[in-house]
């Protein structure tokens, strides 16, 4: 496994992590309330925020992996970040 | 009072919207592509919130809460999940590639990017008759909504039939003039409209029944509503949250007026920043407008069989100028969704049917007329449907998120494994439909499995005939099979 894949599967990891925890369901069952709302639901809004920083951070650092094959001159200025590890 | 304000409310935002469509209609190329895709310039925001008024119309407005006010707030999480997370994430593995694949060659339409691949025009006509046969009565749902919507706020005033076939020909007349760059404009404003007012609305509940500690003790008070505090209940089972959040998020992703946004970006900054703030959107959104539905359980309100809780709840606790506001922002939240699903049909029609089937030598000009001469006609033929109302579109109409989801495995394969041919797409394709569709409406197959529902199970067998028939099969002469895959994101 190269440096490119290792990479793509550490975001794929993430992703699945996102997607089984946006529904806490350690909590299930549990009825305590905090400041007027059920606990699972403030884990869910502070998942969502979570998401947000890690779809940035996504957005940031790794966009393109897995789909662009980077055969051709990038035209796009705010493109240049990919390097040639996912290529 | 309250009538004259809601219908003024309504008639205001039709015109400032028509404003906006002349307006569009002014910068306009008469092209094709202008007219589906506003030629690929959507910034962030409009694309952000053209995506957010899109997806999240009457649907959240009185669906969500009726949900929550029945069965609890876990909506908010079935919503989150399907919506914030999974539809995000399509958003970059669907859309960011189509997005690329659309820039390279020219796509507009998601059959038309799949029959360029596998050089077939029936599996480009395929996707475009399934989608046409979710879609279409989806769009009536819609008229039947805006029409009873009027007959309701006008006391029997406006005739469902004179208040659909009004909203119809706005709609028409709006879509025709507009086109992509009108409607992307006008859902920005909507969806901007929408998040604000549930906002308010919340939040002059909240002050009126002493804040939302006061009013989850009254639920927790109860004992029909004990049970909407503790995650989970006989409703809300695993396999019911996981399939509904499934089915429906990546049904969005391929329901054609949602899908075709994916072309429309103007740049991959502009994706790039929709991508996260996505999330964020939708949590402001969910929370406020299903925890209003789920706290009026515990309210003493009467909510007549077959209405909305959420115009309840509003008329008991805010002013009317508030809740005619709100309630005529749901119904231009319905109307928003519709034009966009016209423009959608149309460009699926003339595009993926009439070109590849009837006369493929029309010129780019030619084809915009024809585009915006289908939109007459497939909002025309989906209100003649909506005054039978027959029962069986309106099955298919309520089951499309479902039927749109059994496309997204075959078209994910598709995009991702070169090794998928002809034979193996169109197999997952037409046998998945095929099962969804016995499902709805024979008694072949069971209702559930195990607690999950068959859109799940039907996306799980298009998944594995894709693959499997692509494994025992060759691919056809004719195919592009490196199309998806070499020198995708350079430019």
């Amino acid at each position: 496994m190269n440096h490119g894949s290792l990479e793509l599967a550490g975001w794929i990891a993430v992703a699945v992590v996102l997607v089984s925890l946006a529904i806490p369901w350690f909590l299930w069952g549990v009825e305590t309330t905090a400041a007027g709302l059920p606990v699972w639901l403030w884990w869910h809004v502070g998942w969502m925020l979570l998401a947000s920083v890690v779809f940035r951070l996504f957005a940031d650092r790794a966009w393109g992996i897995g789909i662009e094959t980077g055969d051709g001159t990038d035209g796009d200025s705010d493109h240049t970040e990919r390097g040639v590890e996912s290529r | 009072m309250s009538v004259a304000l809601q219908v003024g409310i309504i008639v205001g935002y039709l015109i400032l919207a028509l404003l906006v469509g002349v307006y569009a209609y002014r910068l306009t190329d008469r092209t094709a592509e202008d007219f589906y895709l506003a030629s690929r310039t959507l910034g962030t925001v409009v694309l952000l919130f053209t995506t957010f008024a899109t997806l999240l119309s009457a649907f959240t407005f009185f669906a969500g809460p009726n949900i929550a006010y029945a069965n609890g707030p876990e909506w908010i999480l079935v919503m989150g999940l399907m919506d914030g997370i999974v539809f995000a994430i399509l958003w970059y593995v669907i859309g960011y590639k189509q997005w690329l694949l659309g820039r390279q060659y020219g796509y507009v339409t998601v059959g038309e990017m799949l029959g360029d691949r596998f050089g077939s025009r029936y599996l480009r006509g395929l996707v475009a008759g399934v989608s046409l046969l979710w879609l279409f009565p989806y769009v009536m749902l819609q008229q039947v909504g805006a029409g009873t919507a009027l007959e309701a706020l006008t006391e029997g005033a406006i005739p469902y039939s004179v208040g659909a076939g009004l909203i119809t020909l706005f709609m028409i007349v709006y879509v025709v003039l507009a086109g992509m760059r009108g409607i992307a404009w006008t859902d920005t404003l909507q969806g901007a409209f929408m998040l604000v007012m549930t906002w308010v609305a919340l939040l002059w509940v909240l002050v009126a029944i002493g804040g939302p500690s006061a009013a989850t003790a009254t639920l927790a008070d109860s004992a029909e509503t004990a049970g909407f505090l503790s995650l989970g209940g006989d409703f809300y089972t695993p396999q019911w949250m996981l399939s509904t959040a499934i089915t429906i998020g990546f049904g969005v992703a391929l329901f054609p007026q949602v899908n075709q946004r994916f072309f429309a970006a103007g740049s991959r900054k502009v994706l790039k920043r929709s991508l996260a703030l996505w999330p964020i959107l939708c949590v402001l959104l969910f929370v406020p407008a299903f925890m209003l539905g789920s706290w009026a359980a515990g309210l003493e309100l009467s909510v007549p069989a077959g209405d909305n809780v959420l115009p309840v709840i509003l008329a008991e606790y805010t002013p009317t100028w508030l809740a005619a506001l709100v309630i005529a922002g749901a119904m231009a939240a319905m109307m928003s969704s519709s034009d966009s699903m016209l423009l959608s049909g149309s460009s699926y029609f003339t595009r993926d049917l009439y070109r590849p089937f009837i006369d493929g030598s029309i010129s780019d000009h030619r084809e915009d007329l024809i585009a915006r001469v289908g939109v007459v006609l497939f909002a025309t033929a989906a209100f003649v449907a909506s005054l039978y109302n027959p029962a069986t579109l309106f099955e298919i109409g309520d089951a499309a998120f479902s039927g749109f989801a059994q496309l997204a495995l075959p078209l994910m394969v598709a995009l991702y494994w070169r090794g998928t041919t002809r034979a193996g797409i169109t197999a997952g394709i037409a046998a998945s439909q095929t099962f969804y569709l016995a499902s709805l409406f024979t008694a072949i197959f069971p209702a559930t499995y195990a607690g999950w529902t068959p859109g799940v199970v039907g996306m799980a067998i298009g998944l594995a005939l894709t693959v499997g028939v692509s494994l025992v099969t060759t691919p056809a002469t004719d195919e592009r099979r490196a199309r998806y895959f070499e020198g995708v994101g350079g430019d």
